[in-house]
């Protein structure tokens, strides 16, 4: 996994809510064995028409918007799906940061997982976010991960957001959880010894 | 001190708390399948990693399987290499596969609780997020990413933060016609796509009690459509009594043995949950969704709500654009060319059993394309036995054989764009069962009688009918 401190970017605003991880990767596409290339696919029912032409009106061919790297969208975002092709998916996009006033918890962990970062706001801060990209969209957000902070230009005190303490020191180093859960081997050998349930 | 039955379960499987919150958490069976899977293994072999416990783990191909012609190969070459590397990274790591040709193939979350795999008091993970099935045994059971699938693989463990616990207290007698599958919509329109999430959810009351085993695996399947982890359901006598004797269940003087614990798991009388909710049974009606998540279910006979509050009416009116349907009407007449019966939600053999015993001596309308794939090989085996292919047969239903099918399209199985499917499913999203398809979610019961009519109508009268019978 890849490293996150910091990230000064553009943001695409996606104001739906329940955005489900259908909408995010369709199933059709889940047919790839490997985790590359399914950014391509990324919204693909919102994003090409039948005949495969990108859609005008759909936020991720506006012009306006391209090459930035926070996606701004509506409450409950992730729902559905465990598929963490949808954060494969965000993230072969080009994109680090989902921010949102809550996430699908599957989603989240998966976002987590892959180095995509979810970043919880409250839901009147999204909307000021979303009125605040509405106004200028080259609006640029900076978010530092290690002071847990989402700068917005024209406001004086950037926006705090809660972050697990360890899964934040895995995003900033690049640690997953399986060298974690390696390092526990003699704690699980020792609890596997007694499960009285396994009959 | 008093805990709920998810708190003696977590409890029993946490290796380790973390200072910090997060704990080291014992997970006793991995069920996998071909779609979620595949990067997993890539990801163990890239690391150097093998199994620690193939034993725990149990493979199946479902989501992506054709539902006509198993015996011949998949025709789609996409589908046919993601089936193929199922297989192969099975017999390298030494997984027991029930594959496509096995007689115990079929839907993962059908598979296990027939198995008897599925037990109360066990830890149950897969790569899907309707693994929330096997709660309905008192087990505590949810979907990951293919990550942690990759993490279970090598440790049999997750790194887990502790939900919240929700009770759901359903209490009364159901009116007749009214299921399971009624049951969870009616829950999920009151609360909301979003509204369990952060939690784990346990269904308690006397009418949840009454439900069978098949009943209460379709209340835990769909918890994750208002966002729960998971759902759970106490064990009693007819859990005991569906998993006796099965394969995988405890035999012998190991059953006795078995059964003593599970009585100890359900919870104590004075527990306290961080959230509470309470239905009457005998208020829900035959629901049918009109929108594009779960949450947007009404029973049948209403009329489509208008909403106030203007977030949550430009979601409605983005819903309904979708669908063709508009604010403040009613679904009643409303013709369907499509009904698909199957999926982890609806394809056991309790549901077979109702639409046969509706469609007999009945037609579906000619209009109507109506599939009905079994959940298993074991539910297709039994329902040859009783007759049933013969009576679906008869009222121009095509019976397939078992996999996930339209619930989500991956296979040939799609409902064309712009096309009303009446499906007994989890989800009615945007494109679920195919670009542009409409689905409308509803219980068995429902969408046999939309086949038989074409359109939906009042259930009420064949309700009458059938409980005179």
């Amino acid at each position: 996994m890849e490293q996150f401190q910091t990230l000064r970017s553009g943001v695409v605003p996606l104001p739906v809510e329940n955005v489900d991880t259908d909408q995010i990767i369709p199933a059709r596409f889940l047919k790839a064995t490997t985790r590359q290339g399914f950014g391509k696919n990324l919204f693909a029912d919102w994003r090409y028409g039948a005949d495969g032409q990108p859609k005008t009106g759909f936020v991720l061919n506006d012009p306006r918007y391209q090459g930035h790297r926070i996606l701004l969208a509506g409450q409950n975002f992730g729902c559905g799906s465990s598929r963490e092709h949808a954060a494969w998916a965000l993230y072969d996009a080009g994109f680090r940061v989902v921010v949102s006033s809550y996430f699908a918890d599957i989603f989240r962990g998966n976002a987590l997982n892959t180095g995509l970062l979810p970043l919880q706001v409250t839901e009147p801060e999204l909307q000021a976010l979303f009125a605040a990209v509405a106004a200028d969209s080259d609006l640029a957000l900076t978010v530092d991960l290690a002071a847990q902070t989402l700068s917005v230009p024209g406001r004086s005190e950037p926006i705090r957001f809660e972050l697990d303490a360890y899964k934040k020191e895995c995003l900033l180093n690049g640690y997953d959880d399986i060298d974690f859960l390696l390092s526990q081997e003699s704690a699980i050998t020792t609890f596997e010894q007694n499960r009285p349930w396994i009959f | 001190m008093s805990r709920t039955l998810f708190d003696k379960i977590w409890d029993a499987h946490a290796v380790r708390e973390l200072p910090g919150g997060l704990t080291v958490f014992y997970i006793d069976r991995h069920l996998i399948h071909e779609v979620t899977s595949p990067q997993a293994f890539d990801e163990l072999t890239v690391r150097g990693l093998t199994l620690r416990r193939p034993g725990q783990m149990l493979a199946t191909a479902d989501h992506n399987v054709p539902t006509r012609h198993q015996n011949q190969p998949i025709q789609d070459p996409l589908s046919r290499s993601q089936v193929d590397k199922l297989t192969e990274n099975c017999a390298r790591h030494g997984v027991e596969l029930y594959g496509l040709g096995h007689a115990n193939q079929g839907i993962v979350h059908v598979i296990g609780p027939e198995l008897g795999l599925t037990q109360p008091g066990l830890t149950i993970v897969c790569g899907d997020s309707h693994t929330s099935t096997h709660g309905a045994f008192g087990a505590i059971a949810f979907g990951i990413g293919t990550s942690q699938v990759t993490q279970v693989m090598a440790s049999q463990c997750l790194l887990l933060d502790k939900p919240r616990r929700m009770r759901i207290t359903v209490d009364g007698e159901l009116a007749a016609g009214v299921s399971a599958k009624d049951v969870i919509l009616h829950i999920i329109a009151a609360l909301g796509t979003g509204g369990a999430t952060g939690y784990f959810v346990e269904y308690a009351g006397s009418a949840i009690r009454a439900l069978s085993m098949e009943g209460r695996m379709t209340v835990c399947n769909m918890s994750i459509e208002m966002g729960a982890r998971g759902g759970l359901i106490a064990p009693d006598a007819t859990t005991f009594d569906y998993l006796q004797g099965r394969p995988y269940a405890p035999q012998a003087e190991n059953w006795n043995r078995a059964v003593a614990y599970w009585q100890t798991l359900p919870t104590d009388a004075d527990a306290v949950f961080d959230a509470e909710h309470h239905f009457e049974a005998s208020a829900i009606r035959p629901m049918i969704t009109f929108g594009t998540n779960p949450g947007l279910g009404m029973p049948l006979g209403a009329t489509i709500p208008v909403l106030t509050d203007v977030a949550e009416a430009a979601g409605l009116e983005k819903s309904l654009r979708y669908m063709g349907f508009t604010a403040g009407e009613s679904l009643l007449g409303q013709e369907i060319s499509h009904v698909f019966i199957g999926s982890c939600t609806n394809s056991r053999i309790e549901d077979l059993r109702t639409v046969a015993a509706f469609v007999k001596g009945r037609q579906k309308a000619p209009h109507v394309e109506a599939i009905i794939v079994p959940g298993s090989q074991q539910v297709a085996r039994q329902a040859r036995a009783e007759g049933l292919d013969q009576v679906l047969a008869a009222a121009g239903f095509e019976l397939r054989e078992p996999g996930c099918s339209a619930c989500l399209a991956m296979n040939e199985d799609k409902i064309p764009a712009g096309a009303y499917c009446v499906s007994t499913s989890n989800r009615n999203f945007e494109g679920r069962q195919g670009p542009g398809a409409r689905t409308l979610l509803a219980s068995p019961l429902v969408a046999a009688i939309t086949a038989v009519e074409g359109r939906l109508v009042d259930v009420a009268e064949y309700v009458q009918q059938l409980a005179d019978v």
